[in-house]
C-alpha cells in the first residue's frame, strides 16, 4: 500500500510566535521550525499501518527550504522516502490555495492512503483534510481516534464535539488522526543514520498542475487584514497557604462577585 | 436585503444548539438570516429560530446528513449559495462545522475564516471576522477576498440576543450526489452530557491537573466546580493518564475557552494548557509549587496542597450560598 503522510513544519509551540507585520504572514524565521507535533501520530499511524499491511510510506511536505530538517526527522522515525514541495509562489498560501497544491502534488505522488494529522498548531483551521478528501474526490475519514485497514475498506472511529461514529469508505482515502491514536515512536540512532541516504524528491509549481494566480500570499482568498499583540498577562497576587488558604481564595472570588 | 446562510446546529428532535442562536444573532449584523437545516425537527424548532430572527428556513429533510459526514452538509449549502447570492454562509466553529466550511469553500471557490471570536461588516459591508491566534497571544482581523465568504464562528464567542422574525419554513429537497456519500456512518454514539455547562460556553470553568494525582482526586475538582456551578475541564497529562476524559481536555489541542473565570488546580501551566486558556477574564490558580508557569499569568496564586486547600475553599463557597 502506497501511503503519504501530509505533514507541516510550524514555529515551535514552546517559543514566542508571533506574525511579521507588513504582510501578516506567520514569522517562520523568528522561532525554530518543528514537526507539526499533531502530524507525529498521522507519521505513527502511518508506519504502523504499512508495518501491518505492507507498503511504503511517504512524506509530503509543502514550506520552505528550513522544512528539510523535519523531512529529515520524518524520514529518521521510520518514513521511506518523501516529496517536499517548495516554490516561493506558494508562500503565504492559504487553506484554500494550501489544499489545491497539497491535491495536485499527491495526484503527481500517487496514494492509496493519505494520513493528515489532526490540525496544525500554527494555523489551527483544521480544514486542510477535508478540502483534499473533497478535490481529489475520495473518501473523507477524518479525526480518527482509531483506524482499521481491511482489505479495500478503511474503518474508522471519528472523535468530535459530538460524541463517536464509526465511519467506513474505500481505498483510496483521505484520514486524520487525532493525538490520542498512538504513542509517536522517537528516531533510533540506527534511523537517524538510515535517513540521511533516504531520497527526498523535489516539486515546484512547474511539476504540478496549478495556475499560478492560485496559490501564494497576493492570491489567498481569505486575507488578514491586521493584527494586534495582546498584551502579556500581569502575575497577580500569590499568597502562601497558611491553613487558611482556601478562605483567602473563597475571599477573593467574592470580592470579584463570583460567590 | 441580502441574505446570510446559517446552518443550524441541532439534534434530531429540533432542539437547537445555542450556537446557532449566536450565529444568527451575528447574522443580523451582515444582512438577513436565513437557516438551514439539514434532517428533521425543523417543525419543532420553528418558533425558537424566528425568536432570534431567522427569516427564513431552507428546510432538507433527507436523511443523508445522518448517513453520510460532512459532504452532503457542503453539497446542500453550496447549491443554495448558488442560488440564493448570500453575502456570507456562517457555521458553527465546531470540528464537523469547520470541515463543512472547508469542503463548502472548495466547492465555491471561496476564502473560509474559521475560529472567528466576532464577526462585523465593514464600511462596505463586507464581513470582518476577529480570529484569536497562537493561543490567543495575537488577534487577527480577516476577510475573504475571493467569492462567498464562509465563516466558522466559535462556540459561545457572540452572545446571543433575540429579536424577532418570520423564520418562514421553505422546503429544499436534497439527495446527497454519490460522491458525497463516501465515507458513511455505520455507528453513532452522542458525547455524554452531564448536568454541567458546556465547556466552551461556560461563564466559570474549573480545571484540574496532574496535581490532584488520579481519578480519585479529581473528583475534587467536579466537586468545586459543581459548587460554582461551572464547567470542568482537564489538563492533557489528565486526559493522557485516562483520569478525565479526552472531551474536556483545555489547551493547545483540546478546548480554548475564554470564561469569565477560570479556576486551574494541580496545573503547572504548559504553554500547552495555557494555550487554550489564557484569554480567560480571571485566572485564580491553585498549586503546592510556587515556581509553577501558572502563577506568571494567574490574578490570585495560592501555593498550597489543592487536598487541603480546596475543600475549604468548598465549604466557603457553599457558606456564601447559605
Amino acid at each position: 500500500m502506497n501511503i503519504v503522510v501530509c505533514m507541516k513544519q510550524v514555529p515551535d509551540t514552546e517559543m514566542e510566535r508571533s506574525l511579521v507585520p507588513g504582510d501578516n504572514t506567520v514569522d517562520r524565521a523568528g522561532a525554530d521550525g518543528v514537526i507539526n507535533y499533531l502530524d507525529e501520530f498521522a507519521i505513527e499511524e502511518a508506519l504502523k499501518i504499512a508495518e501491518a499491511q505492507g507498503g511504503e510510506v511517504t512524506i509530503l511536505t509543502m514550506g520552505p527550504e528550513k522544512a528539510a530538517d523535519s523531512i529529515r526527522k520524518a524520514l529518521s522515525m521510520g518514513a521511506d522516502k518523501a516529496v517536499h514541495v517548495i516554490d516561493d509562489a506558494l508562500a503565504g498560501s492559504d487553506a484554500v490555495a494550501s489544499s489545491l497544491a497539497l491535491a495536485e502534488a499527491l495526484k503527481v505522488v500517487g496514494f492509496d492512503l493519505v494520513v493528515f494529522g489532526s490540525e496544525s498548531t500554527d494555523a489551527r483551521t483544521g480544514v486542510v483534510p477535508a478540502m483534499v478528501a473533497e478535490r481529489l474526490g475520495v473518501p473523507q475519514l477524518t479525526l480518527a481516534g482509531k483506524v482499521d485497514v481491511a482489505g479495500s475498506e478503511v474503518t474508522i472511529r471519528r472523535v468530535t464535539d459530538d460524541g463517536v461514529a464509526t465511519v467506513t469508505g474505500s481505498l483510496p482515502a483521505v484520514i486524520s488522526v487525532n493525538e490520542k491514536i498512538n504513542e509517536p515512536r522517537y528516531p533510533t540512532f540506527k534511523g537517524i543514520m538510515a535517513a540521511k541516504k533516504k531520497p527526498v524528491q523535489i516539486l515546484t509549481m512547474s511539476d504540478l498542475s496549478l495556475p499560478a494566480d492560485a496559490v501564494g500570499l497576493e492570491n489567498a482568498a481569505s486575507w488578514v487584514e491586521d493584527f494586534t499583540t495582546r498584551p502579556p498577562r500581569q502575575a497577580g497576587v500569590v499568597v502562601k497557604d497558611e491553613g487558611d488558604g482556601g478562605s483567602k481564595v473563597a475571599g477573593f472570588l467574592a470580592e470579584r462577585k463570583f460567590i | 436585503m441580502a441574505e446570510v446562510l446559517v446552518l443550524a446546529e441541532h439534534d434530531s428532535a429540533g432542539e437547537v444548539k445555542k450556537v446557532t442562536l449566536e450565529l444568527l444573532t451575528a447574522a443580523r449584523r451582515l444582512g438577513e438570516p436565513a437557516v438551514v437545516w439539514t434532517g428533521p425537527g425543523a417543525d419543532a424548532a420553528q418558533s425558537r429560530l424566528a425568536e432570534y430572527g431567522a427569516a427564513k428556513v431552507y428546510v432538507a429533510d433527507s436523511a443523508d446528513f445522518a448517513g453520510y459526514i460532512v459532504a452532503p452538509a457542503a453539497e446542500l449549502l453550496a447549491g443554495l449559495v448558488r442560488a440564493k447570492s448570500p453575502v456570507a454562509v456562517l457555521v458553527a466553529g465546531t470540528t464537523e462545522g469547520k470541515e463543512t466550511a472547508g469542503r463548502l469553500a472548495v466547492k465555491i471557490g471561496s476564502g473560509v475564516l474559521t475560529d472567528a471570536v466576532n464577526v462585523t461588516a465593514g464600511d462596505d459591508g463586507t464581513p470582518v471576522a476577529e480570529q484569536p491566534n497562537f493561543g490567543g497571544s495575537i488577534t487577527v482581523r480577516s476577510t475573504v477576498r475571493t467569492g462567498t465568504p464562509v465563516i466558522a464562528l466559535r462556540p459561545g464567542a457572540v452572545s446571543a440576543e433575540p429579536q424577532a422574525g418570520a423564520a418562514a419554513p421553505e422546503t429544499v429537497s436534497f439527495a446527497a450526489s454519490d460522491e458525497a456519500k463516501l465515507a458513511r456512518v455505520t455507528e453513532r454514539a452522542p458525547a455524554e452530557k452531564g448536568g454541567r455547562p458546556d465547556l466552551a460556553e461556560a461563564q466559570i470553568v474549573v480545571s484540574g491537573g496532574r496535581g490532584t494525582g488520579g481519578a480519585d482526586g479529581f473528583k475534587v475538582i467536579e466537586e468545586l466546580g459543581d459548587a460554582l456551578g461551572a464547567a470542568v475541564g482537564a489538563s492533557r497529562a489528565v486526559v493522557d493518564a485516562g483520569w478525565y476524559p479526552h472531551q474536556f481536555q483545555v489547551g493547545q489541542t483540546g478546548k480554548t475557552v475564554s470564561p469569565q473565570l477560570y479556576v486551574a488546580v494541580g496545573i503547572s501551566g504548559a504553554i500547552q494548557h495555557r494555550a487554550g486558556m489564557q484569554t480567560s477574564k480571571t485566572i485564580v490558580a491553585i498549586n503546592k509549587d510556587a515556581e509553577a508557569p501558572i502563577f506568571d499569568i494567574a490574578d490570585y496564586g495560592m501555593v498550597g496542597d489543592l487536598f487541603q486547600v480546596v475543600p475549604q475553599l468548598i465549604s466557603e463557597i457553599n457558606k456564601h450560598k447559605g
